[in-house]
């Protein structure tokens, strides 16, 4: 049966070597060292992250707790958002794009390479202007930056000022990484790959770009408007000039709801692609599943105004974003159901991507039943902005993005490095962090029914406040020695694990045709596309004693690669 | 031997039962006891609560149903099942009926939730306590259009509430208060909210929703206190950041009895009225050295 792995058909003529040493990954355009430095940039943050939300649990652990001063408290609070929303889950998202898309879709690299290292640049400055302000005086107004709070009355330092290039900067990235990606997946696909035949994970793709070029310019035009009231003397959100603090919520949030999606989507995309290769399964309902992205994309640019159900607004406005935010529900749980539907009477293997899969479907539902119930606005005035939202949602982006990313990692190591991942740490990372992730997260919702709110920096020891936040700081240390156990895995199996060879989980898509890590032009001939599942048509092909159809292997110009 | 037999499985039934009791504030808002629309939407949570409790526990136990019912065992063999429409169809009705129930008895609580209902007759005469200036927002006075309609505004780090007096060419001699708010029982409070520097929101979870003090708009809600809370304190805090002492802008309400309101109001008022003497004291003096 070994034999059914096809030989990788590459050779790698006509490619220029690419330089040596730190100039190889400073000047490169290939997508692999971009997806290969998005992906580690984002995770260091991922890790800075995890650090502020560690001190943040660590303050909450007891009640009147003076370790840290309100000022320290509200910094960190604004960094740990702003960090994982804008320079981990999102970015990190646009690594696995920029490693995979091309190999999956057959391509030899982005089309515009040039434009996709300007995307992974503009990203690093973001992070380095909003983390420089560590340095002077770290914005305090939140990751929603909500005026006037935010405004130059009540935060005079520079620190909102970072967060507003941060934004700025990291969406002018994400902006034009999406425009490549959207480029790239219409024109590059490899012969015979119609749009029904596209894998789960690019279609996601091509969604999250979609979005993200809707989405991004209205929060940077806010912040912009913040700018500007800020320091030139406008009065966009000035109530006693005639602006109005609540126009910076909508615009805000009509940004802020699309990129909930924007952060979850890929990490659907990912779990579509590693539950059928695990269950030896094609994907159950693949043009459900993948009309399910796009009609949750277009629900979320209608929802924005959820996040607002407690400001003045007439009845008639809250009852159509409590209609609107239902109705994602439907997609979304026809999803979860495909999925599960993926694995019945599949032949499921427990192999740590699948492991981690499973944990996003047990939690992400979670999220998402606590979702409707906070849809509905009178449940929500009163569970908004207490510890039940705070849980909420990080039962949707830990479950949707993080557990997601993890399965990624597992899944896709072996590709970009050449050798496996250590399966029992791998499994072992997923057991502690599954368990301290419930740890954290679950007694929050009771922290926020017993009337505790969000961001604040001390509470009393009212009821069973005390004994809820400590099982929580204590859930979320053992979530970060989870998480360290795959950080070591991931060093140690770096120098010692074991050679994946190509095609290591009898893989479905393309980028298992090629060989681990895969050359500077990906694959010397591309096959013809016949079905959702290449690698499987290939492998019967090779089993019968017939070699893979192959298109001509001149690459035409805009798909050579230039060093 | 049987009683001592039974006398454990009632002490063991007793111990199981006593905590499942307890565990209703853990699973629902802690305390709605103080006004009618926060026990309505304490029952509405329940309900909705319920229907996401059991979904949730179905697709949990489906998900682990097949992850172990269908693990990899050596001989097995992968069913190659592309999807089937009418089960794909089947389920997306189903979850959308489960959200039309869930709309439809949401519109059902509604009313009890966001329309004030009238005073009762325990409450203070709101004929005699007069109003603030300005026409109150349809929406947020019972149909009568009578309640006591007291003024919220949120400030770094302190709640200040203007309560309605007879002299309304004077506002400035309004009765006013700091952070605990006094007010009569069985009687209809409007609260007109608003904000004088950055965003707060109000929120009493005893006594209904939380609203956001928004500057430069007016934000409403309402409650009304049952006769048999007289003398009770319901406490809060703002739950919008608002600056570094966010966590300490406490607010807190004190049921009275209407005699005592009305006698609260007279004493404010007399203390007011002697400052303004001694601040036109005061003046005098200034002016004449």
């Amino acid at each position: 049966m070994a034999t059914s792995v096809p030989l990788p058909q590459v050779l790698a003529r006509e490619v220029e070597p690419e330089p040596r040493g730190w100039r190889a990954w400073v000047l490169t355009t290939d997508h692999k060292r971009i997806g290969i430095m998005y992906l580690v940039t984002t995770f260091v943050f991922f890790l800075m992250g995890g650090v502020e939300a560690l001190l943040i649990r660590l303050q909450l652990g007891t009640p009147e707790n003076t370790l840290l001063s309100p000022q320290t408290y509200n910094a960190l609070f604004t960094m740990h958002g702003t960090t994982m929303v804008f320079l981990f889950v999102v970015p990190i998202m646009a690594g696995f794009g920029n490693y995979f898309l091309p190999l999956m879709i057959g391509a030899r690299d982005m089309a515009f390479p040039k434009l996709n290292a300007l995307s992974y640049w503009l990203l690093l400055s973001g992070g380095i202007v909003f983390y420089a302000s560590l340095f002077f005086s770290p914005p305090e107004a939140g990751w929603t930056g909500y005026p006037p709070l935010s405004g130059e009355n009540f935060s005079e330092t520079g620190g909102v000022d970072a967060w507003i290039f941060l934004i700025h900067l990291t969406g002018l990235s994400s902006l034009l990484g999406s425009i490549n990606f959207y480029a790239t997946i219409a024109n590059m696909r490899a012969p015979g790959m119609g749009w029904g035949r596209l894998p789960l994970f690019v279609w996601t793709l091509l969604v999250y770009s979609v979005l993200l070029i809707l989405a991004l310019p209205v929060v940077a035009a806010a912040v912009t408007m913040l700018l500007a009231d800020r320091h030139w003397g406008t009065a966009f959100f000035d109530q006693n000039a005639g602006g109005d603090p609540i126009l910076y919520q909508h615009l805000f949030w009509f940004f802020g709801h699309p990129e909930v999606y924007i952060m979850i989507l890929p990490g659907f995309g990912i779990i579509s692609e590693v539950l059928p290769v695990f269950s030896r399964k094609p994907i159950f309902g693949y043009k459900a599943v993948a009309a399910a992205t796009a009609v949750i994309a277009f629900l979320s640019l209608i929802v924005w105004a959820h996040h607002m159900f407690t400001v003045p607004q007439p009845s008639i406005v809250l009852v159509f974003f409590m209609l609107a935010s239902f109705l994602i529900a439907i997609p979304t749980g026809v999803k979860v159901f495909n999925w599960i539907a993926t694995l019945w009477r599949g032949t499921v293997e427990y192999r740590t991507p699948l492991l981690f899969g499973c944990a996003f479907i047990a939690v992400f539902v979670a999220g998402g039943v606590t979702g409707v119930v906070l849809a509905i606005f009178p449940v929500d005035w009163a569970l908004h902005d207490t510890y039940f939202v705070v849980a909420h949602f990080h039962y949707t982006l830990v479950g949707g993005a993080i557990f997601s990313i993890f399965a990624g990692i597992y899944y896709w190591f072996p590709k970009m490095t050449g050798r496996m991942l250590s399966e029992p740490l791998g499994k072992l990372s997923c057991a502690i962090m599954f368990v301290g992730f419930n740890l954290t997260f679950a007694i929050q919702h009771s922290i926020g029914l017993d009337g505790m709110p969000r961001r604040i920096y001390e509470y009393q020891d009212v009821g069973n406040l005390g004994l809820y936040n400590l099982i929580s700081t204590i859930g979320a240390f053992v979530f970060g020695v989870g998480i360290l156990i795959t950080v070591i895995n991931i060093v140690r199996s770096l120098r010692v694990g074991a050679v994946a060879g190509p095609d290591p989980w009898k893989g479905n898509t393309l980028e298992w045709f090629t060989t681990s890590p895969p050359p500077v032009n990906n694959f010397d001939a591309i096959p013809r596309i016949r079905s959702v599942e290449p690698m499987k048509d290939i492998r019967r092909q090779v089993e019968r004693g017939t070699p893979p159809v192959h298109q001509p292997a001149e690459p035409a110009p805009e798909h050579s690669v230039v060093a | 031997m049987r009683s001592p037999a039974r006398i454990l499985i009632a002490a063991l039934t007793a111990s199981l039962l006593f905590p499942a009791t307890a565990f209703a504030d853990f699973f629902s808002p802690d305390d709605s006891s103080g006004s009618k629309n926060a026990e309505a939407i304490d029952t509405l949570y329940w309900i909705v609560f319920l229907m996401a409790m059991l979904i949730l526990v179905g697709v949990w136990v489906a998900l682990l149903y097949s992850m172990i019912k269908f693990r990899a065992r050596r001989g097995a063999v992968p069913a190659q099942i592309r999807g089937n429409t009418r089960l794909e169809i089947g389920w997306t009705v189903g979850a959308a009926l489960v959200l039309v129930v869930l709309a439809i008895v949401t519109f059902v609580m509604l009313d009890d939730i966001r329309n004030a209902p009238e005073s009762g007759a325990n409450g203070v005469d709101l004929q005699q306590v007069g109003q603030p200036t300005g026409t109150p927002n349809t929406e947020s006075v019972p149909p009568s259009g009578r309640s006591l309609r007291i003024q919220v505004n949120g400030r770094q780090y302190v709640w200040h509430y203007t309560y309605p007096t007879d002299d309304d060419d004077q506002p400035f001699n309004n009765v006013f208060t700091y952070e605990e708010l006094v007010v009569p029982v069985d009687t209809t409070v409007t609260l007109e909210i608003k904000a004088q520097d950055v965003v707060h929101s109000w929120w009493i979870p005893a006594l209904g929703g939380k609203m956001d003090a928004v500057p430069g708009h007016t934000n409403w809600t309402w409650f009304k206190i049952p006769a048999e809370k007289a003398g009770q304190v319901f406490s809060g805090q703002c739950a919008e950041l608002c600056g570094r002492n966010h966590a300490n802008m406490l607010a807190h309400v004190r049921a009275v009895t209407p005699e005592e309101y009305e006698a609260f109001i007279d004493q404010r008022k007399r203390e007011i009225e002697e400052s303004n003497e001694e601040a036109a004291e005061q003046r005098e003096r200034i002016e004449n050295e």
